[in-house]
């Protein structure tokens, strides 16, 4: 169920991006794309009720860790993709906004049906 | 000599950051710096020709860390890459004196290198989908370089796509994660034979082939494709047709599906039936432009369905289980025809940079007769088009011929027919340019017009030159065994991959 409303925000976000007429919102629905799949990657790793995946001493030496420790830990690897993958997407957002804003400039619009000078 | 193979990475990567401190004084010095590290990477990637290695990011051994490889295809497209860029690099040194902040402009022609390299080397499929990010982020940057209408215009419709075609990537990314619990390419390979492909992986390979699909400018993602690559200035022109839609497209997309998915007859339908449409059509849509770049850029689209074919039919034979030795040769001959067009399709970029710098216009009807005033670029641009076409002596011609071997030799008669009739197509576009630009009248305001001097002649015959040896590649025997037959060797053996990986 989860990622079945996961992929709905992903639709959403792909519908926003292809079917709106203003700069600003095609930039928005890009975003929620992006985040539904930020998202898709956290509840790859989530475990319900489980625990964070940090080993102490005592239980390195006890040697007890495997079973429990793989069987209850979150797994951590998706939130290290994701931080990397929300900081390039920080990137992306900054220079399509400022793109955006350039273009306001010249065009002295949003509209991407009156930004037409490109045809062919 | 063996270079590290995070130099090739980290090398434009540290330079792009360095070079804007160097601010207006310090343009020639940047220049010159920026010019050393695309010659430093052209010679490493001649050297590393025939070299196979992993290399470990910080001594974590794999699946724990990130790691680094080197084989034949890789070292295939790290020689392309240097070719164009160190070609384009020079180029710009003459040509982007007519824009200002030209440091800011190698820092990110640099950026959009490194990311290229890094796509090519890596090992790693999240940290492939990282430099992609990069290399695409740079370019969306220097399409809009100019800050004109057009260029924003062209821009953002280039950004919206490349994000989106990003985030397919980076979605079937964490499908791949999902399914099979590790993101190094040699284990995923590992896990999907063991396993067998299931609906995730299916919809995952989907994604895949749509986001490269969209990097690439395949045929029904083309959209952005004609309208940014002839607004950026005429080097980066040159950088994203020639080299970045191979890179982070077919590049990418063959790593993929060969060597981790597996072929599959479908898969290699599909790869076959988006080549021959983007030939098609590209070459279709070519022949009605009146702007010189954006008719290039249209035949851009086309010659990449050549390559995308090439790779499909190897694909196919592959699966069906047909006579392995034509596979590769189709294979040979679009990942040869690959290689042909990131040198004439760059060349030919560069001499359009260097026309419009003369007469200030793009539009063929505006020229007309400037085959005595810039007669060097009138050469290089002829021999070019000669080799797009492929007329015999020139590069163009081998590949296409191997590639119609291949197809008439696994029957494939009608692929035959489609891909000479794409080539005649292709004849009367090169034809065209040649009519408008460089015969007929001299109009009155082109009068005073003069050949451009210095880097960018040198950088045009260089390509020029290249184009006319290219041939040798496929008929000298000791040349295909050292540089193309080890790239096709690592797609014709498919999964085996994980094997070399993990053994080297």
């Amino acid at each position: 169920m989860p990622y079945a409303l996961c992929f709905l925000l992903f639709m959403l976000g792909l519908y926003c991006a292809v079917v709106k007429k203003n700069m600003v919102k095609i930039v928005i629905g890009i975003m929620v794309m992006e985040y539904a799949v930020n998202l898709f990657l956290i509840m790859l790793g989530y475990r319900f009720g489980g625990s964070a995946p940090i080993i102490d001493r005592s239980q390195l030496e006890a040697e007890q860790v495997a079973a429990s420790f793989i069987n209850n830990s979150v797994d951590p690897l998706p939130q290290a993709l994701v931080l990397t993958a929300i900081v390039i997407s920080l990137g992306s957002l900054a220079l399509m906004i400022s793109i955006c804003v350039r273009t306001y400039e010249k065009y002295g619009t949003f509209d991407i049906t009156q930004i037409r000078r490109l045809k062919g | 000599m063996s270079i590290p193979l995070p130099l090739f990475i980290a090398v434009p990567l540290v330079m792009a950051f360095l070079l804007p401190m160097f601010g207006r004084k310090g343009k020639v010095a940047a220049t010159f710096l920026a010019n050393l590290v695309t010659i430093f990477l052209l010679v490493s990637a001649v050297a590393s020709i025939g070299k196979s290695e992993v290399y470990e990011i910080g001594k974590w051994s794999i699946p724990l860390g990130i790691n680094l490889v080197l084989d034949g295809l890789s070292s295939l497209m790290l020689l392309a890459i240097s070719v164009v860029s160190a070609a384009a690099m020079l180029f710009s040194a003459r040509y982007m004196e007519q824009y200002t902040a030209k440091a800011k402009y190698l820092s990110l022609f640099l950026l959009m290198v490194a990311g290229m390299n890094g796509v090519v080397l890596s090992g790693d499929i999240f940290n492939l989908f990282v430099f992609l990010e990069i290399a695409s982020l740079a370019s969306y940057a220097l399409v809009g370089f100019g800050c004109e209408h057009e260029e924003l215009e062209a821009s953002f419709k280039y950004m919206v796509l490349g994000s989106i075609g990003s985030i397919f990537v980076l979605f079937a990314v964490a499908l791949v994660y999902g399914n099979t619990g590790t993101l190094n390419m040699a284990y995923i390979s590992e896990a999907i034979q063991y396993s067998g492909m299931n609906a995730g992986l299916d919809f995952a390979l989907a994604l895949f082939i749509v986001g490269f699909g969209l990097k690439a400018a395949l045929v029904p993602f083309h959209a952005w494709l004609p309208d940014a690559h002839p607004s950026a200035p005429a080097p980066i022109s040159a950088m994203l047709s020639g080299i970045l839609i191979k890179t982070l497209g077919i590049y990418a997309l063959a790593r993929v599906v060969f060597n981790i998915f597996g072929v599959s007859v479908s898969v290699g339908w599909l790869l076959i039936v988006l080549g021959l449409l983007s030939m098609v059509a590209g070459a279709f849509l070519a022949i009605g432009q009146w702007d010189l770049k954006r008719l290039m850029a249209y035949s851009s689209i086309s010659q990449i369905g050549y390559v995308i074919l090439g790779i499909g039919l190897g694909a196919t034979l592959i699966a069906r289980g047909d006579n392995l030795a034509w596979a590769s040769l189709a294979i040979l001959g679009g990942l040869f025809h690959l290689v042909n067009h990131a040198v004439y399709k760059s060349l030919l970029f560069l001499t359009s940079g260097s026309v419009e710098m003369s007469t200030g216009t793009r539009q063929l009807k505006q020229m007309g007769g400037l085959a005595e005033k810039l007669p060097i670029t009138r050469t290089t641009c002829t021999v070019a088009s000669a080799s797009i076409v492929g007329i015999p002596p020139f590069s163009g011609f081998w590949s296409k011929l191997i590639l119609v071997i291949a197809a008439v030799q696994a029957q494939f008669y009608w692929i035959a027919a489609i891909i000479v009739f794409v080539s005649l197509c292709t004849l009367i576009m090169y034809l065209k340019v040649q009519r408008y630009v460089f015969l007929g009248e001299l109009p009155e305001n082109l009068q005073q017009v003069k050949e451009n001097k210095g880097s960018m002649l040198v950088a045009m015959v260089f390509l020029a030159c290249l184009c006319v040896l290219m041939g040798l590649l496929v008929l000298v025997p000791g040349l295909k065994q050292a540089i193309l037959e080890p790239a096709v060797k690592v797609l014709t053996d498919g999964l085996k991959y994980s094997v070399d990986v993990k053994g080297m």
